[in-house]
């Protein structure tokens, strides 16, 4: 393998990494805070992509439909939690399994009914549609570069956020330990309420980021679901850390294993998942027991 | 058992028994087909219902035991005994479920249940990017197991009578060796780390052993309604390991009744038969079913059969319940 390919491929690891990242940060949060097993969010990253597809048609910018696809995608969460996630906290798992799960038959037939079964394909913005030299003979499409690049922006946000607001502060101490925090008089179901909204945010955001890079389809939700709870298993429940670094790993496994074991490559990450397990079976971050 | 519930399970045998002599080869497939799901539900139950391990990769087993199938048959021409045949594709899946279940017991709670989910999804792939059987595609069986023992043969599966009965003894089997296992000292150890895993391990009994040995079992009797699952369908695919698979069969249990066997049964032929009613009705069927499916969790956490306890709480409450 020269240089050029192995630049590209670690740019692709990084910006897979990174989208896993958006997705699994709010899951990770949804489960470590409020205690809910979330099948349904892989649902939140398909919606995503699917607004981009019909807002950027609407406004014929993939920017607008991202302006207005985010705070669309916030109001959604927050009322959901409100009308549907607030019944299941005093389920227990396996009932919140079967209602989520529920819950994405439903998404995926009203997108059926919406948009239909076809693949579309989002355009690339008019200004990113270019690409860069890598070495002689190599190309990396820009925009490419522009989803690594905002994604690793919202993740130093999210960060920030977490770390350096007081809002973040709740929502750590929520992860760590949430009768405590609600013993101490934080308004728990106001933080439940913000918290699933970021996370709702965060998987249409990536969604809509990549919509132009992966076009859109049936079914993609699923896929991504699961990859994010592997992400989450290796990380530790409730660990924004544990997430970012399990979703680059499991990039740069999942994109150097296509390219040397192209017939293994979907099984190499959980392989990887299996390691951890045996090696820590409460992941890699997992800080304490909620 | 109360009274009233003896005599409907008698009836709904005796049901079983007659309808091949009345209905025609449509229904008796799609019962053939509802009992293979009980079969399978029956299995998960076993965790689920009576272990309290929730696991959503349950398919794996199924699927697995239908590749055995198709990998242990030279060309897709050539009958295999039934009798090599299907103490292999068991045997595949029970091994598969100890090394599975070592790892994944490792774990609890919510983790379980991503950890299951993911090693059935690794099934998944195994079979979906390798060329082994066909990869994505999947393969045909064009040829049903052959039941004979040294000429002579006591059944026929290319027969859809004989399939059904075969399926039906199929049911009772599991469902009395199920039954004796709960009975047993075993069964009870099971039942005991459902509602107290560390008073178990107080008591001295290694949870982690009774679990996966539980696990285990699930897994061997997962496959036996996989194997019979490709009998019946003629083909194999990787989507008889996907996730969709798991939850629809976690579904069944749920919408029975959990812990106590007849409910996976109910269960499945509630399930099946619905999915089939829905999809007579319109092209976007899983709409209904994702509502009935929220519905149903809902407003009977306790499953059908215990329908009537549930809605007498809902009536006069808990102290009347």
């Amino acid at each position: 393998m020269d240089l050029p390919i192995f630049l590209i491929q670690t740019l692709n690891s990084v910006q897979y990494g990174l989208l896993l990242f958006l997705i699994a940060s709010g899951l990770t949060l949804i489960f470590g805070i409020m205690g809910v097993i979330n099948l349904a969010h892989g649902s939140f990253y398909m919606l995503g992509a699917y607004a981009a597809f019909v807002l950027s048609g609407l406004t014929g910018s993939l920017f607008w439909a991202i302006a207005l696809g985010v705070p669309l995608a916030v109001a959604f969460g927050y009322l959901l939690e409100w009308i549907f996630f607030s019944f299941l906290y005093r389920r227990d798992h396996l009932q919140q399994v079967l209602l989520t799960y529920g819950l994405i038959l439903v998404f995926e037939e009203l997108r059926s009914l919406a948009v239909g079964d076809d693949v579309h394909g989002v355009s690339v913005p008019a200004t990113l549609a270019r690409s860069v030299a890598l070495g002689s003979t190599m190309t990396y499409p820009v925009f490419n570069l522009f989803i690594s690049g905002v994604c690793l922006v919202v993740a130093v946000l999210l960060f920030v956020l977490l770390q350096r607001t007081r809002l973040g502060m709740m929502i750590r101490a929520g992860a760590s330990n949430r009768e405590m925090v609600r013993s101490l008089g934080v308004d728990i179901n106001l933080l439940f309420r913000v918290v699933f909204a970021l996370g709702v945010a965060l998987a249409a955001f990536a969604g809509m980021v990549n919509a132009p890079a992966s076009s859109v389809y049936p079914g993609m939700g699923n896929q991504v679901l699961i990859i994010c709870f592997v992400v989450v298993v290796i990380g530790g429940i409730g660990s924004v850390t544990g997430a970012l670094v399990a979703a680059l790993m499991i990039g740069f496994v999942d994109t150097f294993g296509k390219v040397f074991l192209p017939d293994y490559a979907g099984i190499l990450v959980y392989l990887l998942m299996a390691v951890v397990l045996v090696w820590r079976p409460e992941g890699l971050f997992r800080e304490s027991r909620a | 058992m109360t009274l009233a519930r003896r005599t409907l399970a008698t009836l709904a045998l005796l049901a079983l028994l007659a309808l091949p002599l009345v209905a025609g080869k449509f229904y008796v497939d799609l019962i053939a087909k509802v009992m293979i799901m009980a079969v399978f539900a029956m299995s998960l139950d076993l965790l689920v219902g009576v272990t309290g391990l929730v696991s959503l990769g349950h398919a794996a087993f199924f699927g697995l035991a239908s590749y055995v199938l198709v990998l242990v048959a030279p060309d897709p021409y050539t009958a295999v005994s039934l009798w090599t045949s299907l103490p292999l594709a068991v045997g595949a899946c029970a091994l598969a479920a100890l090394a599975i279940g070592a790892l994944a017991l490792r774990t609890r709670g919510v983790y379980f249940i991503m950890v299951t989910l993911a090693f059935s999804q690794m099934g998944y792939f195994v079979f979906h990017d390798t060329k082994i059987a066909g990869g994505s595609d999947g393969a045909y069986i064009y040829v049903k197991p052959s039941a004979s023992v040294g000429g002579w043969s006591p059944f026929d599966l290319n027969s859809g009578a004989h399939f059904y009965y075969a399926m039906l003894a199929l049911l009772v089997l599991v469902f009395v060796f199920l039954r004796m296992l709960l009975a047993s000292r075993f069964g009870h150890a099971l039942r005991g780390i459902r509602s107290n895993e560390q008073r178990m391990r107080a008591l001295g009994f290694n949870t982690y052993c009774y679990k996966l040995a539980a696990f285990t079992i699930a897994g061997a009797i997962a496959g036996l309604a996989g194997y019979f699952a490709a009998v019946q369908f003629g083909f194999v695919n990787p989507e008889m390991l996907a996730w969709h698979q798991s939850a629809n069969v976690l579904l069944m249990v749920i919408l029975g009744g959990m812990g106590n066997l007849g409910g996976a049964i109910v269960g499945a032929f509630a399930f099946v038969l619905l999915q089939d009613l829905f999809s007579s009705l319109t092209k976007h069927w899983p709409l209904l079913m994702g509502g009935f499916v929220i519905l149903a969790v809902m407003l009977l956490p306790g499953g059908l059969t215990r329908a009537t306890e549930t809605w007498r709480f809902w009536r006069f409450g808990r102290r009347h319940g």
